[in-house]
């Protein structure tokens, strides 16, 4: 027949396990046991109380620009749990809870935030990309990095973060179509939050899915309740389960929404209703997944309040050891260049040491 | 001791690095079944398979930015730009990811990585492939940028840039790919990056160079010895970073220079060298520099080229005139 429809074998699927309205699916609640289930509540509420801490710092002028997650906690917290040690995350820039969840102590993401390169690096063994500025180029690192693991042979995944806008960007396209070409271990986990700053989904593309732009690639696609920490983790144990048994690259579009600004810079009022907001206020993750470990004992009001106490001792602390980590030296800003640095680097190196001495200044931010 | 083009040594210093280390894999477009458009990577699907010598879409960025994933992962990979022109639709990788690991990751990444690509004019090809933007990867932190000029030089360079812990730009150039052989020794040789080389010896004026422009300004040289002019000739090899002892000791000894590059002159590697004469070397000149170079207008379609490319007769001009003030 000269024109027909054509049968695709990859395929978009939607989940959802534990719905807005706190009704759970049984038949499809994944099995986590409890003390699995508690890491995850805390790593939420930790994103949280983080988040808030650091619109607060940045108001007072302690940190700098800032881009939150409040809203999107199921979304990229549920997804990293699945993430073993061997296994490689690649951050976008609203992903605290992963970070926390892989090692990162707290201080680092605040001294991202406040300035300091030191906030890229991962701590020794945590096998995870930093945090990525720019849109969407994070994307080629992890496709990169399961091509290494899979020419190497080694049975490990990668979790790669990125928005809705990032969908727009070549790099994400790129790196789709070569993790469909190798059948390479990579799960591009979009947090379709709504909005690029002023941007809104509908704007962004003209598909019905963000999850269906995998069928192009030769895989499959799947959107999830991005607000159902239940349906995160299982779409996700699911991909990586297929990823390690070589059977190729997963996109997940987690579907949440951004409830704080793009970033502290940032005026939302300009471009949405607050009507809409407060819609997805309701959908909120955390009391959803707290009601959920109710009903299931695994929390109980004691508990409740014991975790937030210790999530806010700890916020607490890590705010105290970044601001004592203030002091740095600024002429370390060639030591980390190259491995063997130029005899005109080291000679700029001496120039800015002097300036500096003449300048009366030391460390100190 | 074999002579060969520089296709063939280049050919041969991929050969070794993929035999000496197996953390070694090339990737890019048309590197495999089809050898390179070049045929750099003769025969190396055949004896490596496709896990060392991978064949890609057709997508800069990923290629650049897989290479990222890679290095960061352990591998050694050396990616191809089937040509310099077509670099920048990677360029934002190379800028922001490339150049920038290390310092960011605080030493925690560096990228081992080296990004090959042809580069300038001179073989009458269509639109975006004759360009010289050496100064673009020059000037970002964080990068090598590598120009060699003949095949001996190009072998011991790619060698040391594939097993250099930092990002090499590697930029072949050419035009003088099939145009002349030379001797290559048998065993692996390396060049260490950043290192001039004194290509002759003469006192009269210093000539500086490098890649497909070092064939002009050795004949230049042949043309001013005739007249009675000893000119020194220092191929740079590395334009980032640049070897300014080399540079400055020759011109405190002939007292004249004339830079020549084929990219646009300004804020061309010239400019820079010439800034370097100037802040360690002034004392020394009887002349004013000259630069013999591209202009600064869009490399012309193949029907002006060579009428336009710096050529050993505006290298001799340049050299009289700086003799003569």
């Amino acid at each position: 027949m000269p024109r027909r429809v054509m049968p695709m074998k990859p395929k978009v699927e939607y989940l959802s396990i534990l719905d807005g309205k706190g009704q759970l699916d049984k038949a499809l609640e994944p099995k986590i046991d409890a003390d699995r289930l508690l890491v995850l509540y805390r790593l939420m509420l930790s994103a949280r109380r983080l988040d808030e801490r650091c619109i607060n710092m940045q108001r007072q002028g302690r940190i700098g620009t800032y881009g939150p997650c409040r809203g999107q906690e199921a979304a990229h917290c549920a997804s990293a749990l699945v993430m073993g040690p061997d296994d490689w995350v690649v951050h976008a820039f609203r992903e605290p809870g992963s970070m926390i969840h892989r090692g990162w102590p707290m201080e680092r993401i605040l001294q991202f935030w406040g300035g300091y390169e030191e906030g890229c690096s991962p701590p020794p063994g945590v096998k995870d990309l930093p945090i990525a500025v720019p849109i969407a180029s994070q994307f080629p690192h992890a496709m990169g990095i399961a091509w290494a693991m899979k020419l190497r042979g080694d049975k490990h995944a990668v979790l790669c973060f990125g928005g809705d806008g990032a969908t727009s960007e070549g790099d994400f396209h790129e790196s789709m179509n070569f993790a469909g070409v190798y059948g390479l271990p990579v799960i591009f986990m979009i947090q379709n939050n709504q909005w690029a700053i002023s941007i809104p989904r509908e704007k962004q593309t003209a598909s019905e899915t963000l999850a269906q732009k995998a069928l192009a690639y030769g895989f499959d696609g799947m959107q999830v309740d991005g607000n159902d920490a239940l349906a995160v983790y299982a779409a996700t144990q699911e991909a990586v389960d297929k990823a390690k048994k070589d059977g190729g690259p997963s996109l997940i579009e987690a579907v949440t929404y951004r409830l704080s600004v793009h970033t502290t810079a940032d005026d939302p009022t300009k471009y949405r209703k607050q009507e809409e907001v407060e819609k997805w206020e309701k959908l909120d993750p955390i009391p959803r997944f707290q009601k959920y470990l109710l009903d299931k004992k695994v929390l109980n009001a004691k508990l409740v309040e014991e975790i937030e106490a210790d999530i806010l001792k700890q916020v607490a602390e890590a705010v105290t050891r970044f601001e004592a980590g203030r002091e740095v030296d600024p002429l370390d800003c060639f030591d980390y260049m190259y491995a063997e640095p130029a005899a005109e680097l080291l000679e700029q190196r001496e120039e800015f040491k002097a300036a500096l001495q003449r300048e009366g200044v030391g460390k100190g931010h | 001791m074999a002579q060969m083009h520089m296709v063939a040594a280049l050919n041969k210093a991929l050969d070794e690095a993929l035999r000496l280390d197996e953390s070694v894999v090339l990737l890019g477009q048309d590197i495999g079944v089809d050898e390179g458009v070049f045929r750099v990577t003769a025969d190396l699907l055949k004896r490596y398979g496709e896990k060392r010598v991978i064949d890609t879409p057709l997508a800069e960025a990923a290629i650049v930015g897989g290479a990222v994933g890679m290095a960061i992962y352990g591998l050694r990979p050396v990616a191809e730009m089937q040509f310099s022109g077509f670099a920048y639709q990677a360029y934002h990788q190379i800028e922001q990811h490339v150049s920038r690991f290390r310092n960011r990751t605080r030493g925690r990444f560096g990228l081992a990585m080296v990004v090959r690509m042809p580069y300038g004019g001179g073989i009458r090809a269509v639109e975006h492939h004759s360009e010289s933007r050496e100064t673009i990867y020059a000037h970002t932190p964080g990068l090598r940028m590598v120009i060699p000029s003949g095949p001996r030089n190009a072998r011991a360079l790619l060698l040391e840039s594939i097993r250099h812990p930092d990002p090499v730009i590697f930029f072949e150039p050419k035009q003088v790919y099939r145009s002349f052989k030379e001797e290559v020794p048998d065993e692996p040789e390396y060049m260490a990056i950043g290192k001039a080389h004194v290509a002759r010896e003469g006192s009269d004026i210093t000539l500086i160079s490098y890649g497909a422009m070092m064939r002009p300004t050795l004949e230049a040289a042949d043309e001013l010895k005739e007249e009675g002019v000893n000119a020194e000739i220092v191929d740079l090899l590395s334009v980032a970073p640049i070897d300014t002892e080399t540079i400055t000791k020759s011109v405190s000894k002939t007292g004249r220079a004339v830079v020549i590059h084929e990219g646009p002159r300004r804020c061309g590697i010239g400019a820079e060298v010439v800034a370097r004469i100037a802040e360690k070397a002034l004392d020394y000149l009887h002349a004013p520099i000259r630069r013999v170079t591209g202009f600064d207008v869009q490399f012309p379609y193949f029907a002006r080229e060579r009428a336009y490319l710096p050529n050993a007769n505006r290298i001799a001009h340049a050299a009289r005139e700086v003799l003569a003030f």
